[in-house]
Protein backbone atom coordinates (compact mmCIF):
# COMPACT_ATOMS: atom_id res chain seq x y z
CA UNK A 1 0.00 0.00 0.00
CA UNK A 2 1.28 3.47 -0.91
CA UNK A 3 1.36 6.44 1.50
CA UNK A 4 -1.24 8.30 -0.60
CA UNK A 5 -3.70 5.42 -0.16
CA UNK A 6 -3.13 5.65 3.58
CA UNK A 7 -4.72 9.10 3.73
CA UNK A 8 -8.31 7.87 3.96
CA UNK A 9 -7.34 4.99 6.23
CA UNK A 10 -5.26 6.60 8.96
CA UNK A 11 -8.13 8.14 10.91
CA UNK A 12 -10.41 5.08 10.66
CA UNK A 13 -7.40 3.05 11.82
CA UNK A 14 -6.83 5.37 14.79
CA UNK A 15 -10.57 5.14 15.59
CA UNK A 16 -10.53 1.35 15.30
CA UNK A 17 -13.23 1.56 12.60
CA UNK A 18 -11.40 -0.40 9.90
CA UNK A 19 -12.41 -3.86 8.81
CA UNK A 20 -10.08 -6.67 9.78
CA UNK A 21 -8.51 -7.03 6.31
CA UNK A 22 -7.98 -3.28 5.91
CA UNK A 23 -6.48 -3.05 9.37
CA UNK A 24 -3.94 -5.76 8.54
CA UNK A 25 -3.01 -3.91 5.30
CA UNK A 26 -2.51 -0.65 7.20
CA UNK A 27 -0.37 -2.31 9.87
CA UNK A 28 1.74 -3.98 7.19
CA UNK A 29 2.38 -0.54 5.65
CA UNK A 30 3.07 1.10 9.01
CA UNK A 31 5.69 -1.50 9.79
CA UNK A 32 7.72 -0.27 6.84
CA UNK A 33 6.84 3.47 6.74
CA UNK A 34 8.11 5.68 9.55
CA UNK A 35 6.36 8.80 8.17
CA UNK A 36 2.91 7.19 8.25
CA UNK A 37 3.63 5.68 11.67
CA UNK A 38 4.50 9.18 12.94
CA UNK A 39 1.30 10.55 11.48
CA UNK A 40 -0.72 7.81 13.19
CA UNK A 41 0.88 8.75 16.51
CA UNK A 42 0.20 12.44 15.94
CA UNK A 43 -3.44 11.82 14.98
CA UNK A 44 -3.81 9.82 18.18
CA UNK A 45 -2.36 12.78 20.09
CA UNK A 46 -4.82 15.16 18.39
CA UNK A 47 -7.64 12.81 19.40
CA UNK A 48 -6.53 12.92 23.03
CA UNK A 49 -6.22 16.73 22.94
CA UNK A 50 -9.76 17.05 21.59
CA UNK A 51 -10.98 15.18 24.66
CA UNK A 52 -9.89 18.16 26.74
CA UNK A 53 -12.61 20.35 25.33
CA UNK A 54 -15.07 21.15 28.12
CA UNK A 55 -18.61 19.84 28.03
CA UNK A 56 -21.33 22.35 28.81
CA UNK A 57 -24.80 21.73 30.19
CA UNK A 58 -27.85 23.51 28.79
CA UNK A 59 -28.94 26.34 31.08
CA UNK A 60 -31.81 25.90 33.52
CA UNK A 61 -33.95 28.18 31.37
CA UNK A 62 -33.48 25.98 28.32
CA UNK A 63 -36.22 23.47 29.18
CA UNK A 64 -38.63 26.16 30.35
CA UNK A 65 -38.19 28.13 27.15
CA UNK A 66 -38.46 24.97 25.09
CA UNK A 67 -41.72 23.85 26.70
CA UNK A 68 -43.14 27.36 26.31
CA UNK A 69 -42.27 27.37 22.62
CA UNK A 70 -43.80 23.94 22.07
CA UNK A 71 -46.96 25.01 23.94
CA UNK A 72 -47.18 28.11 21.74
CA UNK A 73 -47.09 26.03 18.58
CA UNK A 74 -50.45 26.06 16.76
CA UNK A 75 -52.30 22.76 16.87
CA UNK A 76 -52.14 21.24 13.43
CA UNK A 77 -55.45 20.03 12.01
CA UNK A 78 -55.10 17.40 9.34
CA UNK A 79 -57.23 17.25 6.21
CA UNK A 80 -59.20 14.49 7.85
CA UNK A 81 -59.96 16.94 10.62
CA UNK A 82 -62.44 18.61 8.31
CA UNK A 83 -64.52 15.47 8.42
CA UNK A 84 -64.51 15.25 12.17
CA UNK A 85 -67.87 16.83 13.06
CA UNK A 86 -68.22 19.24 15.91
CA UNK A 87 -70.97 18.54 18.52
CA UNK A 88 -73.07 21.47 17.31
CA UNK A 89 -73.03 20.24 13.73
CA UNK A 90 -73.91 16.72 14.83
CA UNK A 91 -76.87 18.02 16.85
CA UNK A 92 -78.16 20.21 14.00
CA UNK A 93 -77.82 17.39 11.46
CA UNK A 94 -79.62 14.95 13.77
CA UNK A 95 -82.50 17.37 14.33
CA UNK A 96 -82.85 17.93 10.59
CA UNK A 97 -82.86 14.20 9.92
CA UNK A 98 -85.48 13.55 12.58
CA UNK A 99 -87.70 16.32 11.20
CA UNK A 100 -87.42 14.89 7.68
CA UNK A 101 -88.27 11.38 8.84
CA UNK A 102 -91.23 12.66 10.87
CA UNK A 103 -92.63 14.67 7.95
CA UNK A 104 -92.23 11.72 5.61
CA UNK A 105 -93.94 9.29 7.95
CA UNK A 106 -97.08 11.47 8.40
CA UNK A 107 -100.32 9.96 6.80
CA UNK A 108 -101.58 11.65 3.62
CA UNK A 109 -104.21 14.42 4.06
CA UNK A 110 -107.63 12.72 3.59
CA UNK A 111 -110.01 15.51 4.68
CA UNK A 112 -111.62 15.88 1.20
CA UNK A 113 -115.08 14.40 0.84
CA UNK A 114 -116.20 12.16 -2.04
CA UNK A 115 -118.26 15.06 -3.50
CA UNK A 116 -115.19 17.37 -3.57
CA UNK A 117 -113.15 14.73 -5.28
CA UNK A 118 -115.94 14.24 -7.87
CA UNK A 119 -115.97 18.01 -8.57
CA UNK A 120 -112.21 18.09 -8.99
CA UNK A 121 -112.43 15.23 -11.46
CA UNK A 122 -115.04 17.10 -13.52
CA UNK A 123 -113.02 20.30 -13.53
CA UNK A 124 -109.95 18.36 -14.41
CA UNK A 125 -111.50 17.58 -17.80
CA UNK A 126 -112.01 21.33 -18.43
CA UNK A 127 -108.48 22.13 -17.39
CA UNK A 128 -107.07 19.49 -19.69
CA UNK A 129 -109.13 20.89 -22.58
CA UNK A 130 -107.88 24.38 -21.79
CA UNK A 131 -104.32 23.15 -21.91
CA UNK A 132 -104.91 21.71 -25.38
CA UNK A 133 -106.74 24.77 -26.72
CA UNK A 134 -104.25 27.32 -25.32
CA UNK A 135 -101.48 25.77 -27.37
CA UNK A 136 -103.62 25.01 -30.48
CA UNK A 137 -101.79 26.74 -33.37
CA UNK A 138 -104.73 27.20 -35.85
CA UNK A 139 -106.56 29.27 -33.25
CA UNK A 140 -103.79 31.88 -33.21
CA UNK A 141 -104.29 32.45 -36.96
CA UNK A 142 -107.95 33.46 -36.51
CA UNK A 143 -108.76 37.24 -36.66
CA UNK A 144 -108.80 38.94 -33.31
CA UNK A 145 -112.26 39.30 -31.80
CA UNK A 146 -113.69 42.85 -32.10
CA UNK A 147 -113.86 44.69 -28.80
CA UNK A 148 -117.30 46.13 -27.75
CA UNK A 149 -116.02 49.76 -27.53
CA UNK A 150 -114.51 49.59 -30.98
CA UNK A 151 -117.80 48.22 -32.44
CA UNK A 152 -119.74 51.16 -30.97
CA UNK A 153 -117.31 53.70 -32.44
CA UNK A 154 -117.59 52.14 -35.89
CA UNK A 155 -121.38 52.28 -35.82
CA UNK A 156 -121.37 56.03 -34.82
CA UNK A 157 -119.07 56.90 -37.73
CA UNK A 158 -121.37 55.21 -40.23
CA UNK A 159 -124.30 57.09 -38.88
CA UNK B 1 -39.60 9.59 17.36
CA UNK B 2 -42.33 7.35 16.03
CA UNK B 3 -44.23 7.76 19.29
CA UNK B 4 -43.78 11.53 19.09
CA UNK B 5 -45.07 11.32 15.53
CA UNK B 6 -48.19 9.60 16.83
CA UNK B 7 -48.82 12.70 18.90
CA UNK B 8 -47.35 11.48 22.16
CA UNK B 9 -46.13 14.67 23.85
CA UNK B 10 -44.31 12.68 26.51
CA UNK B 11 -42.19 10.97 23.86
CA UNK B 12 -41.18 14.35 22.53
CA UNK B 13 -40.20 15.37 26.05
CA UNK B 14 -38.04 12.23 26.24
CA UNK B 15 -36.37 13.09 22.94
CA UNK B 16 -35.70 16.57 24.25
CA UNK B 17 -34.21 15.22 27.45
CA UNK B 18 -32.00 12.71 25.63
CA UNK B 19 -30.62 14.94 22.91
CA UNK B 20 -30.60 18.46 24.33
CA UNK B 21 -27.15 18.18 25.90
CA UNK B 22 -25.34 16.62 22.87
CA UNK B 23 -27.09 19.07 20.60
CA UNK B 24 -26.28 22.17 22.66
CA UNK B 25 -22.64 21.03 22.95
CA UNK B 26 -22.37 20.38 19.22
CA UNK B 27 -23.85 23.77 18.38
CA UNK B 28 -21.76 25.51 21.02
CA UNK B 29 -18.60 24.06 19.51
CA UNK B 30 -19.79 25.09 16.07
CA UNK B 31 -20.78 28.69 16.80
CA UNK B 32 -18.69 29.38 19.93
CA UNK B 33 -21.45 31.24 21.72
CA UNK B 34 -23.49 29.60 24.42
CA UNK B 35 -26.59 31.76 24.09
CA UNK B 36 -26.65 31.37 20.35
CA UNK B 37 -26.07 27.61 20.67
CA UNK B 38 -29.12 27.30 22.92
CA UNK B 39 -31.22 29.42 20.55
CA UNK B 40 -30.21 27.21 17.65
CA UNK B 41 -30.86 24.03 19.66
CA UNK B 42 -34.36 25.32 20.42
CA UNK B 43 -34.90 25.98 16.75
CA UNK B 44 -33.78 22.42 15.94
CA UNK B 45 -36.25 20.93 18.43
CA UNK B 46 -39.08 23.15 17.22
CA UNK B 47 -38.43 22.01 13.65
CA UNK B 48 -38.41 18.39 14.81
CA UNK B 49 -41.68 19.02 16.67
CA UNK B 50 -43.29 20.64 13.63
CA UNK B 51 -42.11 17.93 11.28
CA UNK B 52 -42.99 15.01 13.56
CA UNK B 53 -46.05 14.04 11.53
CA UNK B 54 -44.12 13.99 8.26
CA UNK B 55 -41.15 12.09 9.75
CA UNK B 56 -40.30 9.02 7.69
CA UNK B 57 -37.94 6.65 9.47
CA UNK B 58 -35.77 6.14 6.38
CA UNK B 59 -32.69 7.32 8.25
CA UNK B 60 -31.61 7.18 11.86
CA UNK B 61 -33.17 9.86 14.02
CA UNK B 62 -29.74 11.17 15.07
CA UNK B 63 -28.81 11.64 11.41
CA UNK B 64 -31.96 13.69 10.83
CA UNK B 65 -31.49 15.68 14.03
CA UNK B 66 -27.85 16.57 13.41
CA UNK B 67 -28.52 17.33 9.78
CA UNK B 68 -31.00 20.01 10.84
CA UNK B 69 -28.56 21.24 13.50
CA UNK B 70 -25.59 21.34 11.10
CA UNK B 71 -27.55 23.22 8.45
CA UNK B 72 -28.76 25.76 11.00
CA UNK B 73 -25.26 26.22 12.42
CA UNK B 74 -23.67 26.63 8.99
CA UNK B 75 -26.35 29.12 7.93
CA UNK B 76 -25.95 31.03 11.15
CA UNK B 77 -22.17 31.21 10.77
CA UNK B 78 -22.52 32.37 7.19
CA UNK B 79 -25.09 34.97 8.08
CA UNK B 80 -22.74 36.20 10.78
CA UNK B 81 -25.73 37.24 12.83
CA UNK B 82 -23.98 36.81 16.09
CA UNK B 83 -20.70 38.30 17.10
CA UNK B 84 -18.33 36.17 19.06
CA UNK B 85 -17.71 37.36 22.54
CA UNK B 86 -14.21 38.68 22.85
CA UNK B 87 -12.27 38.07 25.97
CA UNK B 88 -11.28 41.31 27.50
CA UNK B 89 -7.72 41.40 28.72
CA UNK B 90 -8.95 43.29 31.76
CA UNK B 91 -11.62 40.75 32.60
CA UNK B 92 -11.12 38.53 35.64
CA UNK B 93 -10.36 34.87 35.13
CA UNK B 94 -13.62 33.03 34.66
CA UNK B 95 -14.54 29.37 34.24
CA UNK B 96 -14.88 29.88 30.54
CA UNK B 97 -14.88 33.48 29.49
CA UNK B 98 -16.07 32.60 26.01
CA UNK B 99 -19.08 30.81 27.44
CA UNK B 100 -20.41 34.12 28.60
CA UNK B 101 -20.45 32.92 32.20
CA UNK B 102 -20.14 35.80 34.60
CA UNK B 103 -19.16 33.60 37.50
CA UNK B 104 -15.60 34.19 38.64
CA UNK B 105 -13.93 31.21 40.15
CA UNK B 106 -11.68 31.22 43.14
CA UNK B 107 -8.49 30.02 41.56
CA UNK B 108 -6.69 29.53 44.82
CA UNK B 109 -9.47 27.32 46.16
CA UNK B 110 -9.92 24.98 43.20
CA UNK B 111 -6.38 25.04 41.84
CA UNK B 112 -3.65 25.08 44.46
CA UNK B 113 -1.18 25.69 41.68
CA UNK B 114 -2.21 28.83 39.82
CA UNK B 115 0.52 28.34 37.27
CA UNK B 116 -0.80 24.86 36.48
CA UNK B 117 -4.29 26.26 36.10
CA UNK B 118 -3.10 28.94 33.71
CA UNK B 119 -1.24 26.34 31.66
CA UNK B 120 -4.40 24.21 31.44
CA UNK B 121 -6.45 27.23 30.39
CA UNK B 122 -3.90 28.11 27.74
CA UNK B 123 -4.03 24.52 26.40
CA UNK B 124 -7.83 24.57 26.21
CA UNK B 125 -7.76 27.93 24.52
CA UNK B 126 -5.24 26.72 21.99
CA UNK B 127 -7.32 23.63 21.21
CA UNK B 128 -10.46 25.74 20.94
CA UNK B 129 -8.81 28.16 18.57
CA UNK B 130 -7.44 25.33 16.46
CA UNK B 131 -10.97 23.93 16.08
CA UNK B 132 -12.34 27.42 15.37
CA UNK B 133 -9.82 27.92 12.60
CA UNK B 134 -11.07 24.88 10.71
CA UNK B 135 -13.29 25.59 7.71
CA UNK B 136 -16.93 25.21 8.79
CA UNK B 137 -17.62 21.92 7.06
CA UNK B 138 -14.40 20.36 8.36
CA UNK B 139 -15.28 21.59 11.84
CA UNK B 140 -18.72 20.01 11.63
CA UNK B 141 -17.17 16.75 10.43
CA UNK B 142 -14.66 16.67 13.31
CA UNK B 143 -17.31 17.47 15.92
CA UNK B 144 -19.74 14.85 14.64
CA UNK B 145 -16.96 12.29 14.38
CA UNK B 146 -15.17 12.99 17.62
CA UNK B 147 -17.87 14.09 20.06
CA UNK B 148 -21.06 12.55 18.73
CA UNK B 149 -19.24 9.37 17.70
CA UNK B 150 -21.40 8.99 14.63
CA UNK B 151 -20.22 6.53 12.00
CA UNK B 152 -18.91 7.65 8.64
CA UNK B 153 -22.14 6.73 6.87
CA UNK B 154 -24.23 8.91 9.16
CA UNK B 155 -21.85 11.89 9.01
CA UNK B 156 -21.70 11.72 5.22
CA UNK B 157 -25.51 11.84 5.11
CA UNK B 158 -25.57 14.81 7.49
CA UNK B 159 -22.98 16.70 5.46
CA UNK B 160 -24.46 15.48 2.18
CA UNK B 161 -21.26 14.08 0.74
CA UNK B 162 -19.88 10.65 -0.08
CA UNK B 163 -18.12 8.55 2.55
CA UNK B 164 -14.90 8.83 0.59
CA UNK B 165 -15.21 12.64 0.48
CA UNK B 166 -15.91 12.67 4.20
CA UNK B 167 -12.77 10.62 4.98
CA UNK B 168 -10.76 13.03 2.89
CA UNK B 169 -12.41 15.99 4.68
CA UNK B 170 -11.57 14.50 8.07
CA UNK B 171 -8.02 13.75 7.04
CA UNK B 172 -7.48 17.38 6.01
CA UNK B 173 -9.06 18.59 9.24
CA UNK B 174 -6.82 16.38 11.38
CA UNK B 175 -3.80 17.48 9.36
CA UNK B 176 -4.67 21.13 10.12
CA UNK B 177 -5.20 20.34 13.80
CA UNK B 178 -1.92 18.42 13.90
CA UNK B 179 -0.06 21.46 12.55
CA UNK B 180 -1.94 24.03 14.65
CA UNK B 181 -1.45 22.03 17.82
CA UNK B 182 2.11 20.93 16.99
CA UNK B 183 3.64 21.86 20.39
CA UNK B 184 0.88 20.08 22.29
CA UNK B 185 0.90 17.14 19.88
CA UNK B 186 4.65 16.68 20.33
CA UNK B 187 4.22 16.89 24.11
CA UNK B 188 1.34 14.42 23.98
CA UNK B 189 3.21 12.03 21.68
CA UNK B 190 6.11 11.89 24.14
CA UNK B 191 3.85 10.77 26.98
Amino acid sequence: MSCSRMENRILPYVDGRLKEGERRDVEKHLATCAACQLRVNEFRAVNVLLDEMPVIEPSAAFDIRMHARVAAEPVKQSWWGWFAPSPRVVLAASMLLLATVWMGSRPADSSLSAVDIDKINQNMQVLENYDVISDFAPLSELPQPVQADDADANSNQTM
Amino acid sequence: MLDAKAGDEQSFALLLHRYRSPLVNFLYRMVRNREQAEDLAQEVFIRVYRAREEYVPSAKFTTWLFRIATNLALNSLRDNRYQRMEISLDAPITVDAEDGDEKTIDVAEKHPNIEQHLVEEARKKMIRHAIDKLPEKQRAAVLLHKYQELDYGEISKILQCSESALKSLLFRAYETLRVELAPLVAQQARQ
